[in-house]
């Protein structure tokens, strides 16, 4: 007779630590890919709007400050490739992805921790150099090819029981996070230019989002050769197929949830399926002309309001067992809604 | 004597016993062989492949923490690729030696926790017992499953001039360094396949599913699967890497002290769908921090409540509490009365002779001999306080003959040991260097010796030290099979 059980144990600890470890990995590569972006559509003598942008759209303000950088294109380059002790930055993200990789090191294969263990150490030695010129964009290129093997060798390793559930939530719950932050990167980085050459240079923005994105062939297949700002932005929130629209993002994690109730018959995802079903209404309701002239920017901060309830919501339905006073996991109500949402932080440790 | 010299005219192991070089009938072929061997892929690829090796471990993270002031590095054992090999006749003498050992300490610790008839019948005295720092009042009285109180036991040994093999120290609380016995073992498979063609070895890979067995054989009540966990301090923990390892050989969650929770005397741990019964604990935890409700209050690592659900009999923790009693320097020196008061038996395989200094005989033949031994404080560890008669000067050996004077019982004394030696790859071609071995012992209903054990070689030339917090490395261990007739180059 059979020996196997199909009963696999899943500490509450373990969840959230693979949560947080895609949530941190994904974040390396949507920064990798917003430093890609805000280089290609720099514009002589806008450079400090431009890079600046990316502090504002990740609430970074004030930790940028506090860590001695000022305004300046070069300082933000430096603030999210080269400062480890930043936790927003790349190397920062890198460390609390590995961290989180050596206590989840049972649940995972081999190669998943030998991949994340050798990307750790390529991080680890940006040189300012690698932030120069063209260098810039060959180490983006390299930091997303480090995130994708990683991904891919999940793909194809990882053992798909509960945990495998909670890694794909917060990659899905992080990558829509990211998007609206790409999206919203065009408001802040208006340029105030007018008529045709207003037209030209938000042609080239929207064309950058879209790359930044990975969506620019997508999107030209699927529209006609007039596209409008209207268009790009439904992409990019609505689109039912783009794997970085936040509405594919937010639909595979209802499921997932919703997998997780079935199968292995968690009522605990009860809660998160309804923030996910309000979400997903949310996306849908309203025409993006009327989103547009509401203002974008206010819209995307409640998506992203929104986006951190759910993952409030997964925390409190399964993490919370073991961490009851984690701020994240009991944030019930919803903060000033006129600020940009800052990142929200978890553990990169799990031990006392 | 293999003729060696051909190949490798400037070895020379002087007058340590060599591990492969030095003739043994039922090494079959095989020291011929690797001498041969490793001569055709020659100096240059052995460096090379050797190099490979290292970078791999660095890149799988099979390393330890070393910590200095406020940094914390990763380090990889430095790893030999040329092997030690222990013949089948060799093996049959230690694994039997262990088993008798573990025994011994089990039976002793079940006593002193016990009746304590050994204490009685004078064989040991009563306050190095129930006076030693590591004894538990705790346990007193209180039965263990089959009486096993050291489920994993690791026993340093040592092999002298002449070949003969020598205990020197116990390691009954929570020995580590078996994850390198395999992780070893698999760089060889990957790395030098060559060397190893033909060769039939004993197998190491059996150590998770025994390890696990023995778990499940300890649990309380008699469930058919019962809920094993390894606890262990975190990942700041120098021998992380380790308790991962293990987790995922024997196939059980790996948890730390916030993970678990104790509740109407039963230990639970924290899962997704809530609170989940835990029956036994492999835990590589230090008594100390175990249960902040007995042991150290202020103990982070541990779960408040455990030692009460373990004498309620709902959990079963390995090793016990308490076995440091037993792996102590000065109980040690009585392990071979201890043997031979429990099982009738002489030790298969002797202790380093040891003078204790608490007896007049002991203490007498100390002083006389004091610039030719090495002299020990048993209340310490790692080397502190040893003076080492050949090396020391003058006003040194005045200073130890003084502290022992003053207080014997803290003292006892060793002739100097000339370890064996092995051939090892280092920087000035291959040459002797000296070296140990740390066999595993599982024991849950009974006892099973992992075949080998962890053989720790001091890198640098002449040292005697094999830690691998002071230079030293590892290299794999063979155990040949016993019928080495099918083999063929």
């Amino acid at each position: 007779m059979s020996q196997m059980r199909f009963d696999p144990v899943l500490l509450a600890r373990d969840a959230e630590g693979l949560f947080w470890m895609a949530r941190y990995l994904e974040r390396v590569e949507n920064l990798a890919r917003l430093i890609d972006v805000t280089q290609s559509f720099e514009s002589p003598g806008f450079e400090t709007d431009a890079w600046f942008g990316l502090i504002r759209i990740n609430a970074d303000e004030k930790n940028f400050a506090e860590r001695g950088f000022s305004p300046d294109a070069d300082h933000v380059k430096r603030f999210y490739l080269l400062d480890k002790g930043n936790p927003t930055s790349v190397p920062g993200n890198l460390e609390d992805a590995r961290t989180n990789a050596r206590t989840l090191r049972p649940l995972m294969s081999t190669e998943m921790w030998r991949q994340i263990n050798m990307f750790h150490r390529f991080v680890s030695h940006i040189t300012p150099e690698d932030l120069e010129g063209d260098a810039l964009s060959r180490l983006c290129t390299k930091l997303k090819d480090g995130v994708q093997a990683h991904t891919g060798i999940t793909e194809g390793t990882l053992y798909r029981d509960q945990g495998w559930y909670f890694y794909e939530l917060g990659r899905l719950v992080e990558r829509a996070d990211q998007t609206t932050r790409m999206l919203d990167i065009k408001y802040t980085a208006m340029l105030p230019r007018d008529g045709e050459a207003k037209r030209v240079a938000e042609l080239t923005q929207w064309n950058a989002i879209l790359r930044g994105a990975a969506s620019y062939h997508a999107f030209k297949r699927c529209t006609s050769a007039s596209f409008s700002a209207e268009d790009v932005v439904h992409f990019l929130l609505r689109d039912p197929s783009s794997p970085r629209s936040v509405l594919l993002c937010i639909r595979r994690a209802e499921s997932h949830l919703d997998d997780l109730r079935r199968i292995y018959g968690l009522s605990r995802a009860d809660e998160s399926i309804e923030v996910a079903e309000y979400l997903r209404a949310l996306l849908l309701e309203k025409s993006i002309g009327h989103i547009l002239a509401m203002g974008l920017h206010d819209y995307l901060d409640i998506v992203q309001i929104h986006i951190q309830k759910l993952a409030a919501a997964i925390g409190r339905g399964f993490f919370r067992d073991w961490r009851p006073e984690d701020p994240l996991t009991v944030m019930a109500s919803v903060p000033d809604q006129s600020q940009s949402q800052s990142q929200s932080q978890g553990p990169a440790e799990t031990v006392a | 004597m293999n003729d060696f010299r051909s190949t490798w005219p400037d070895y020379d192991p002087g007058r340590y016993f060599c591990e492969l070089t030095r003739t043994r009938a039922d090494a079959g072929p095989v020291p011929k062989w690797l001498i041969e061997r490793l001569a055709r892929i020659g100096l240059p690829a052995l460096r090379a492949r050797a190099s490979a090796a290292e970078t791999e471990l660095i890149d799988l993270g099979v390393t330890f923490t070393v910590y200095s002031d406020a940094t914390a590095i990763d380090r990889i054992l430095p790893f030999d690729c040329i092997p030690r090999v222990l013949t089948a006749k060799e093996w049959e003498l230690l694994e039997a030696a262990c088993i008798q050992r573990v025994t011994a300490l089990n039976l002793f610790l079940g006593d002193i926790y016990g009746p304590g008839h050994i204490v009685r019948d004078g064989v040991i005295p009563a306050e190095l017992v129930y006076g030693n720092a590591n004894y538990r009042p705790e346990m007193k009285d209180f039965p263990v499953p089959h009486g096993t109180y050291v489920h994993v036991c690791g026993i340093d040994i040592i092999r002298d001039e002449h070949g003969d093999f020598r205990v020197l120290e116990d390691n009954a609380r929570t020995p580590s360094g078996v994850s390198y016995v395999i992780e070893n073992r698999h760089l060889m498979l990957r790395t030098f396949p060559d060397l190893m063609a033909g060769i039939r070895l004993k197998p190491v890979d059996d150590y998770g599913r025994r390890l696990r067995a023995a778990m499940s054989e300890i649990a309380p009540g008699d469930q058919e699967d019962p809920q094993v966990v390894l606890l262990s301090p975190g990942i700041y923990n120098s021998a992380y890497f380790e308790h991962v390892f293990l987790a995922r050989e024997m196939g059980v969650p790996l948890v730390v002290g916030s993970d678990l929770v104790v509740d109407d005397d039963r230990v639970y741990m924290r899962t997704i769908t809530g609170l989940r019964r835990v029956h036994t604990i492999y835990r590589r935890l230090n008594d100390d921090f175990l249960d902040p409700e007995v042991f150290r209050p202020e103990s982070m690592l541990g779960v408040p409540g455990l030692i009460r659900a373990w004498k309620a009999g709902n959990v079963a923790i390995a090793n016990a509490v308490g076995t440091g009693v037993a792996d102590d320097k000065a109980v040690y020196a009585y392990m071979p009365r201890i043997i031979k008061y429990y099982l009738q038996q002489e030790p298969l395989i002797q202790n380093v002779q040891t003078n204790i200094c608490r007896e007049a005989e002991g203490l007498a033949y100390t002083l006389e001999n004091l610039d030719k031994l090495v002299t020990k404080p048993v209340g310490e560890s790692g080397g502190y306080g040893i003076t080492i008669g050949p090396r020391a000067t003058r006003e040194e050996l005045a200073v130890a003959r003084a502290s022992i004077m003053a207080d014997p019982a803290q003292w006892i004394s060793q002739p100097m040991i000339g370890l064996s030696v092995a051939p090892t790859l280092a920087e000035d071609g291959i040459g002797p260097r000296h070296l140990d071995l740390r066999p595993f012992i599982v024991t849950g209903k009974e006892s099973w010796v992992l075949p080998g054990g962890l053989t720790r070689v001091a890198m640098k030339r002449g040292s005697l030290i094999v830690n691998s917090s002071q230079g030293g490395g590892s290299k794999d261990t063979w155990v040949l099979a016993d019928d080495l007739t099918e083999v063929s180059p």
